[in-house]
């Protein structure tokens, strides 16, 4: 199960934090800085996996990131996620946002955080992964921006249409 | 298109700078959040930061009050993102539920997610979630529908949980597929936080599992697995299901959608094949269907693309898991080579991890890499180097033990870790302890203060445990006295603490094993210890300890008599103690002889924890008026009882003369100085009461062990420990050459000098030597450890009072009653000797006294020999005996002291008395282990409730359970009915009713029930003193059990 997935920047700003375990608001803060300092001072050519702290559960946990230019992604999982699948499933991530926000860059992530969540939404749902598959992502997402746009409330057909194309 | 992204990316720096630029033009800079956002990046400190967000925090809260909903989605937006930053903003949160409750499609979607991110599963809040969600589930609209399955799957309260269940599970019929996924994970995720509530629906899950939708199918296994993992036979006849599914995926046989990276679907891949590994584990049956499909997915996935990895990694780990099958387990060791060889450090990772996994079935494949793991060692990567000496601890043996240990150490010292440093000095502990060797000392200081307090207390233990070989005992404690005398006299303040204290508790126990020491030098060394200011008072305790088992008189008494005076006046209390003991026993050379005996003298201890040998001193005070010693949870009655009126000043009020409170306030430091003064260093008792924070299991165990186990260790293991490493045979050295030859990378010449080879060959000489004999099968046989010696069990007959009494025993007893000793101890201890005579003598009249005994003074007379060796001044056997009767018959005594053991003697005494009466004249004390004199009392529930009403004395306890499950409770009442001859009146679900009665006409009840794994067990009776003496009995019936 994924514990938590954790997006900061290069100077350890979060920009985007979702638990999906409960932790107490200064522990998460804590875990951020904790992650940050661990992931920021490791090169680009070491391997992309760390043996969890001590703060967010011990060695049962890892953290598995990738880096980005000026973005850290990190997901903190237990061990009964594969290593290699969710480093792929960090890159289906981050693929999806650049699709959905044509050439995705960090301000987009800053200003429009609420719809990195809901694309989030639809990769990782309650810690699980729901969908790998992007086009499927972005096939979720676009519905509910035809939906933004209309800005009406859009009632079961249309919809049901929308999924099926 | 990662390549894209990361083009994108860096042209962030330039955006971010906030000049106008075009690239920020989409942003919307106008918008609230833009100005947050710009202005937060504008600022430079933490505390601008603070103002600001606080600032935006009020005019949010202004805002979000009114009326106007317009804003309401941009408003949460903002609190969002200051909640992220680590600002709270509980005033948003009822306002996020609103929004979820009554807005638009699309401003529900916003006060879902700010709920979700901002409340938890306990959160009170959410409670008002419960009906929209259920709204939401009933909705017609899909995007509703989803929106609250993904709350409910992130957190939903779960006593909530039956109200939305059959809509959930409804879902799962849903004609669209994607809500069936989600219905399925919101299912899973219920199954983890209340599995009792879905427990109805396992077949459901099992339609979800062949789902004509593959998505479907996929959101199942993650419930799969987890049941599997829980209860992998349940789901034995699945396997086959498993096995086709998997064949179907790895023949591509999904849609094309499924494909990644034209990798058909190998997160389901993944999935699959954990499950298989989990159902195929300790089944040879289960493992035989799933080979086929096994090496068709090795075959398979042969692409050079980081997910096909994946799943040669899973399917790598689910052959040796599974029972084995050669062509296999072959083609598997080669996907590994194929890892650990890999240029990318991501696979090497997971190589070396595979190798980890793989290595106590094989050893050969870690010889086969030897060199990759050599490599390894000196990555650039800490996260590498870690994975290999956790490889490296998994092939440790006695031969190249020393080198893996000194790869650890060099790691550790580079290491800034805190959590890594833990684990891994563990590790080396253990190591060092399962292959002595000197490397502690190191451990030590690397580790510092970080470790974990059982590993120096357990090196401790090792060393003065010590081996099969007293000589190699010797060298060691030797080597041990010799390195830390030179580590004291280089630059001692740079020591962790715990380190100091292991060094000054060596010193203090071996340092006379090395002649040419004058104790002088130590005991300097150590009192430049105490003087360092860095110095933690615990260590002070230590070194104080020290210097008290050095000390002998003659030249060093200078330098003891200083430090003590340093420290009786200390504030510390167990310092001050420690202080006063080095005092006395360095001024008083007999006593000291006594009390610490130098371990050529060894004789077995018993620690005799019922404390007997007070018995005397305890029924004198108590005879001289001292209050009744009352078990705390009694006492916390009494206090709850008493509190409406008073409060807590008069709780512990008893007279105080120094010969109660010694025994009852054991709390009481200054008091506490004496008895444990005396007894310290030598006996369990005193730290219980006073010392907290010493930590003195090593300690108490040097003179408590009898010779050692006469076993001769192998005498090249003795030189081993000795001569580390270096030192090889030709023949070994042929063998480690022919394993270079083996690995598939460059082979170093046998004749190379290089001193990194050496150490390689070094490192894979035990494997290389043995590898195809021994370490193929079990692991290696005892010769190559040193054989611990066995902890002494204590006897249960020994622990009677019959039983010798040991040194400290009999050295207590001796200081108490006699008066030559007596000078040494307080001042009050003067007056309580004086009260003994006193007390003897309303003891015995008290006896006199009693109506119901026939003349007790004569019973001594009738007492066999090994009675009256009880204790060993003329006096005391008289005076403890007649005080025992008199705390029988007067029911007034009530010591901690005796409650435990002693009723052993108590009840002795009884059964002779008993016996007494009945004009039977054989007193049996042939053996010491009388039993309680119980018998059964049958009742019926309805007596035994007005008796328990009746009864007036009480205590309560928990106690061991026999067994697990539901028949624990009545498998341990059997044993006391058994053992104690309880009669059990009725077992009622959890709880059981039992009655017994002592003799004719003393009744005690007693009520047990199970709680949290232990017995819980009230007894009542009308003698006061029979509840805590049965629970006692029961307490040892259990325990022998």
């Amino acid at each position: 199960m994924i514990k938590a997935i954790l997006i900061f920047n290069n100077h350890g700003k979060p920009r985007l934090i979702r638990f999906y375990q409960y932790f107490a608001e200064d522990m998460q803060q804590q875990i951020i800085r904790e992650t940050f300092h661990l992931v920021s001072k490791r090169d680009d050519n070491v391997c992309n996996f760390l043996e969890g702290g001590s703060l967010i559960g011990g060695s049962d946990y890892k953290l598995i990131y990738r880096h980005y230019a000026t973005l850290y992604f990190v997901f903190c999982v237990d061990s009964s996620e594969s290593e290699l699948g969710i480093l792929d499933l960090i890159q289906v991530f981050v693929e999806t946002l650049d699709k959905c926000f044509e050439n995705v860059c960090e301000l987009d992530l800053i200003f429009h955080m609420d719809k990195v969540h809901y694309i989030l939404q639809e990769v990782v749902m309650g810690g699980m992964v729901l969908e790998t598959n992007m086009n499927e992502i972005v096939a979720q997402v676009e519905v509910q921006n035809r939906m933004e746009k209309s800005e009406v409330s859009v009632q079961c057909q249309p919809v049901a249409e929308l999924i099926s194309g | 298109m990662s390549d894209v992204v990361e083009k994108t990316l860096t042209a962030l720096p330039s955006l971010l700078s906030l000049d106008p630029q075009p690239g920020s033009a989409k942003l919307s800079s106008t918008s609230k959040l833009g100005n947050l956002i710009r202005g937060i990046t504008e600022l430079t400190s933490k505390h601008e930061e603070e103002k600001l967000i606080q600032h935006e925090l009020a005019s949010i809260k202004d805002q979000v009050s009114s009326p106007n909903t317009s804003m309401m989605k941009e408003l949460m937006v903002r609190a969002i993102y200051c909640e992220s930053l680590g600002y709270e903003a509980s005033f948003t949160y009822i306002h996020a539920i609103k929004l979820a409750q009554q807005g638009t499609a699309l401003e529900k979607r916003v006060g879902y997610l700010a709920v979700s991110l901002f409340l938890n599963e306990s959160h009170e809040l959410l409670l008002l979630l419960v009906n929209t969600v259920l709204k939401d589930l009933q909705s017609t609209n899909l995007i509703e529908v989803c929106m609250a399955l993904t709350v409910v799957s992130q957190m939903f309260p779960k006593d909530m949980i039956p109200a939305i269940l059959p809509l959930v599970e409804e879902k799962l019929n849903h004609p669209k597929e994607i809500i069936r996924r989600k219905a399925v994970l919101a299912l899973y995720k219920f199954y983890l936080i209340a599995p009792n509530q879905v427990q109805h629906i396992h077949n459901k899950f099992r339609k979800a599992l062949c789902d004509k939708d593959p998505g479907v199918m996929t959101a199942s296994l993650h419930i799969y697995l987890q049941m599997i993992q829980e209860n992998p036979e349940g789901y034995k006849d699945l396997t086959a299901s498993f096995v086709t599914i998997l064949k179907q995926v790895v023949g591509g046989k999904l849609p094309m959608d499924f494909n990644y990276h034209s990798v058909p679907a190998p997160w389901l891949q993944i999935q699959l094949l954990r499950i298989l590994a989990l159902l195929g584990k300790n089944d040879q049956s289960a493992s035989a269907v799933m080979y086929e499909v096994l090496d068709e997915s090795l075959r398979r996935a042969e692409m050079n693309h980081n997910i096909t990895y994946a799943i040669l990694y899973e399917c790598v780990k689910c052959i040796y898991t599974i029972h084995p099958k050669s062509d296999l387990l072959e083609k598997a060791a080669k996907c590994i080579g194929n890892f650990v060889l890999s240029p990318k450090i991501n696979l090497k990772y997971l190589g070396l991890k595979a190798l980890t996994y793989v290595v106590q079935q094989d050893p050969r494949l870690a010889l086969q890499h030897q060199m990759t793991i050599i490599e390894c060692l000196d990555h650039s990567d800490l996260i590498i180097k870690r994975e290999t000496l956790e490889l490296l601890f998994r092939i440790t043996n006695a031969q190249n033990v020393v080198v893996i240990v000194e790869k650890m150490l060099e790691f550790l010292r580079v290491n800034t870790d805190d959590y890594t440093t833990i684990d891994l000095v563990g590790k080396v502990a253990e190591l060092a302890e399962k292959y002595p060797s000197d490397t502690m000392s190191t451990v030590f200081s690397v580790g510092g203060d970080m470790m974990q307090p059982d590993i120096p207390n357990s090196f401790l233990k090792l060393l003065s445990e010590g081996f099969d070989s007293v000589e190699e005992d010797r060298k060691l404690r030797l080597f041990a006295v010799d390195s830390y005398i030179t580590l004291l006299q280089k630059e001692p303040g740079k020591l962790p603490q715990r380190f100091l204290q292991v060094i000054s508790w060596v010193l203090g126990e071996y340092s006379h094993l090395k002649d040419e020491l004058e104790p002088t030098v130590v005991l300097k060394l150590l009192a430049k210890l105490l003087d360092m200011k860095h110095t933690s008072s615990e260590t002070k305790s230590w070194i104080l300890m020290a210097m008290t088992k050095l000390c002998e008189g003659g030249a060093e008494v200078s330098v003891v008599r200083e430090v003590s005076e340093t420290y009786s006046s200390s504030m510390d209390t167990v310092l001050r103690q420690r202080a006063h003991e080095l005092q006395y026993l360095s001024q008083d050379s007999e006593l000291r002889a006594k009390v610490l005996l130098r371990d050529n003298g060894l004789r077995p201890l018993e620690v005799d924890s019922s404390l007997s040998f007070l018995d005397g001193f305890v029924s004198e005070a108590l005879a001289a008026g001292a209050a009744p010693y009352k078990p705390p949870h009694q006492r916390q009655e009494e206090l709850a009882q008493a509190k409406a009126l008073s409060l807590e000043p008069y709780g512990l009020s008893l007279p105080m003369s120094m010969s109660s409170c010694s025994i009852t306030d054991r709390q009481s430091p200054t008091l506490l100085s004496m008895s444990s003064g005396l007894s310290g260093d030598s006996a369990e008792i005193s730290h219980k009461g006073g010392s907290t924070s010493l930590k003195l299991d090593g300690v108490k165990r040097v003179w408590g062990r009898e010779g050692y186990l006469p076993q001769r260790a192998a005498v090249e293991e003795a030189a081993q420990v000795e001569v580390p490493c270096t030192l090889r045979s030709p023949s070994q050295q042929g063998d480690a050459d022919s394993s270079h030859s083996q690995t598939p990378t460059s082979t170093p010449t046998p004749t190379e000098p290089d001193p990194e080879k050496q150490q390689l060959a070094s490192l894979f000489f035990g494997l290389s030597s043995q590898s195809s004999v021994c370490l193929m099968g079990k692991p290696e046989p005892t010769p190559h450890r040193f054989r611990r010696k066995a902890k002494g069990v204590t006897d249960p007959t020994s622990s009677s009072l019959i039983s010798t009494p040991s040194n400290v025993e009999k050295l207590l007893c001796n200081n108490l009653l006699d008066s030559n000793i007596a000078s040494e101890l307080a001042v009050s201890s003067a007056k309580q000797i004086t009260e003994l005579p006193q007390g003897l003598k309303t003891a015995s009249s008290a006896a006199d006294e009693d109506p119901d005994r026939p003349k007790d003074l004569c019973l001594i007379s009738h007492l066999p020999a090994e009675l009256s060796e009880l204790c060993h001044s003329e006096i005391t056997p008289l005076c403890t005996i007649q005080s025992i009767l008199c705390a029988v018959n007067s029911c007034q005594y009530r010591g901690d002291v005796l409650i435990q053991t002693p009723f052993n003697h108590l009840h002795q005494v009884t059964h002779v008395s008993a016996e007494l009466k009945k004009s039977t004249q054989c007193l049996s004390f042939a053996h010491s282990d009388v039993t309680f004199p119980c018998r059964p009392l049958t009742v019926s529930t309805e007596e035994y409730g007005t008796m328990w009403l009746s009864f007036s004395h009480d205590t309560k306890q928990n106690l061991t359970l026999i067994g697990d499950g539901q028949e624990a409770l009545t498998a341990t009442l059997n044993v006391l009915k058994q053992k104690l001859q309880l009669h059990v009146v009725e077992i009622i679900g959890q709880e059981g009713i039992l009655s017994c009665r002592l003799l004719q006409d003393q009744p005690c009840l007693m009520h047990c029930r199970v709680h949290a794994g232990t017995l819980a067990v009230w007894l009542r009776s009308p003698v006061p003193d029979l509840p805590d003496c049965l629970i006692y009995h029961c307490q040892r019936a259990l325990q022998e059990y």
